[in-house]
């Protein structure tokens, strides 16, 4: 490859890190999201170009197809579906790096025994890493589009069996490192990986997806990192080392806000069984819960000065976003304030709430990290929390014995007033129960999230 | 070890660190951006999937390459493009008058 080309794609990956650069705000974030995309073109073209392409048909066909199912895929998705949508996104590229892989492995064909240890070492982990990849990422995408169950799937010495196959394929993996041209043991081992993926990601509940969407990003990337190493290519090591990292420091962050580590969380099942509060589990004191009309709810926003949102996914599974924001700037005519604390596992993905409330016309300078709407609590005047349960759940930072306990939340109960718009009294995911319903300040608003939020507007409109 | 390798790996890493300083700087609003963004970036395993399928034919390798390209096609201009819809929708509170 001339040294020309190498230089082009120099370019296109220092393009990669400035796109990635300007998503450090919203601001820039679109520019450096179309910087990264002409990195891409320049990768692309200089590769066609300088390539030696002998044949243009195959791949022109296929770049065409590819694109077009793109772009149906980014124009008809809902904001709602894009979880789903990533994890689609991660397996094909996944799978094109194990394609890629497989095929540098295959033309080498007999003349494999020739080929040195460490091109030897990165194919299989290109191959290993890609198909992982490939089908753990079908696998929730299934999941989260619901056409197999979200549950936790577990099934007797389980963990003895993902062992074994671990062990197999490591086994595998040095057989075809000492002896590559052994085809069989090749495809064996593409199986055995495509059969990781699936039993890796079934386990695991629906509530743990935003982990493993991020674990599997980062897979993505490193699959064409080793690609990269297959074919002696520094775009594709650069490139798959950035997305790599940013897996990575996804899922350390998704971890952190569950306060579960990677282990458990990948081998935890956590959520296959529900568990049930059992009546007069609290022996401790007040337990009545107040409950408040539509009119009055809507008196206490309609005067409230400061208000903050703490949406939940029962808001986004409602579609009641709109609403809230129509309620919001209701206050805000009024003279009060509005912001959105938004825990980083609202949403069923990294960031998916503020996606959702941007969607709904949320101007971004309203939308609060958790950091950094904590101190606000205790200025607030009213809390209105929507769908969301146990990230507002005082135990977590109080009650050693409960599950959460130690998991980072949102400290709505130092507002003056907290309203809980819930269906019923029914845990949460975690499935224990919230003292927050049950605090002096809290008023809870029963019904479903669009519905009251409807009903809210109106009554606030009258206030 | 060949020289040729110490090169791939010095890249690696020093790719690793930078994706690690610039990505932390993003901050959690872009979270979900920055995921399917970045998914567009790791499409540049298209570049691989264009070199293997380089020759034509219907070799069983180059088969896999074009389904490569057709793959990586997807990851790139689905992502980039949903990445692109996402970020529209995040604006600025319009100035009071």
């Amino acid at each position: 490859m001339s040294p020309l080309v190498k230089l082009l794609y120099l370019v296109a990956a220092s393009l990669f890190i400035f796109g990635l650069k300007g998503l450090s705000s919203p601001a820039t974030a679109r520019r450096g999201n179309r910087m990264a995309a002409v990195g891409m073109l320049i990768a692309i073209v200089a590769t066609l170009i300088f390539g030696d392409i002998l044949s243009w048909t195959g791949i022109i066909v296929a770049a065409i197809v590819g694109s077009l199912i793109g772009l149906v895929f980014a124009k008809t998705v809902k904001m709602t579906g894009m979880p789903q949508m990533v994890a689609l996104l991660n397996g094909f590229g996944g799978g094109a790096s194990a394609l890629v892989a497989s095929a540098e492995y295959l033309r080498l064909g007999a003349a494999a025994s020739d080929i040195p240890i460490n091109t030897a070492i990165s194919i299989q982990l290109g191959v290993l890493i890609g198909a992982v990849t490939f089908s753990g990422s079908l696998i929730a995408f299934g999941k989260l589009q619901e056409l197999v169950t979200g549950r936790a799937v577990t099934y007797p010495l389980q963990k003895t069996f993902n062992a074994l196959m671990f062990l197999g394929t490591l086994v595998l993996m040095v057989m075809l490192v000492v002896s590559p041209g052994q085809i069989t043991a090749f495809y064996v081992l593409v199986a055995v990986a495509l059969l990781l993926g699936v039993l890796s990601v079934i386990p695991i509940g629906g509530a743990d997806m935003p982990v493993v969407i991020s674990l599997l990003n980062s897979y993505s990337g490193l699959a064409a990192a080793m690609t990269g190493f297959v074919i002696n290519n520094h775009g594709l090591i650069i490139a798959g080392a950035l997305v790599g990292a940013s897996g990575l420091i996804l899922t350390n962050i998704m971890c952190k806000a569950m306060n579960r580590s990677l282990a458990n969380v990948l081998f935890g099942a956590f959520g296959a069984t529900q568990q049930v509060i059992t009546a007069g589990s609290g022996a401790d004191g007040d337990r009545t819960v107040r409950q408040v009309t539509a009119e009055d709810a809507a008196t206490m926003l309609a005067y409230a000065r400061s208000v903050v949102v703490v949406p939940g996914y029962g808001l986004a599974v409602a579609q009641a976003q709109h609403d809230v924001r129509e309620m919001a700037d209701l206050i805000e005519a009024r003279g009060g304030t509005v912001k959105y604390g938004i825990h980083p596992v609202a949403g069923r993905m990294p960031g998916h709430m503020n996606v959702l409330l941007a969607e709904a016309n949320v101007p971004y300078d309203q939308l609060k990290d958790m950091d950094e709407i904590n101190p606000e609590f205790d200025r607030c005047d009213v809390a209105l929390i929507i769908g969301a349960n146990d990230v507002v759940n005082p135990d977590a930072r109080t009650n050693q014995a409960s599950a959460l306990y130690g998991m980072p939340i949102l400290d709505v109960d130092k507002a003056d007033h907290v309203i809980v718009m819930k269906r019923s009294l029914n845990p949460g995911f975690a499935g224990v129960d919230n003292p927050l319903f049950y605090l002096e300040n809290t008023s809870m608003f029963f019904g479903s999230a669009k519905d009251s939020v409807v009903k809210l507007v109106a009554a606030i409109k009258e206030a | 070890m060949t020289e040729t390798l110490v090169v791939l790996i010095v890249v690696f890493v020093l790719a690793m660190f930078v994706g690690f300083e610039v990505i932390t700087k993003v901050p959690p609003t872009l979270h979900t951006p920055l995921m399917s963004g970045s998914n567009a970036i790791s499409g540049i395993a298209i570049i691989g999937a264009i070199l293997v399928s380089r020759e034509g034919g219907t070799e069983l390798p180059t088969i896999l390459g074009f389904v490569a390209v057709v793959f990586a096609m997807i990851n790139v201009v689905g992502g980039f493009m949903v990445t692109d819809r996402m970020l529209e929708m995040f604006k600025r509170k319009p100035e009071e008058q």
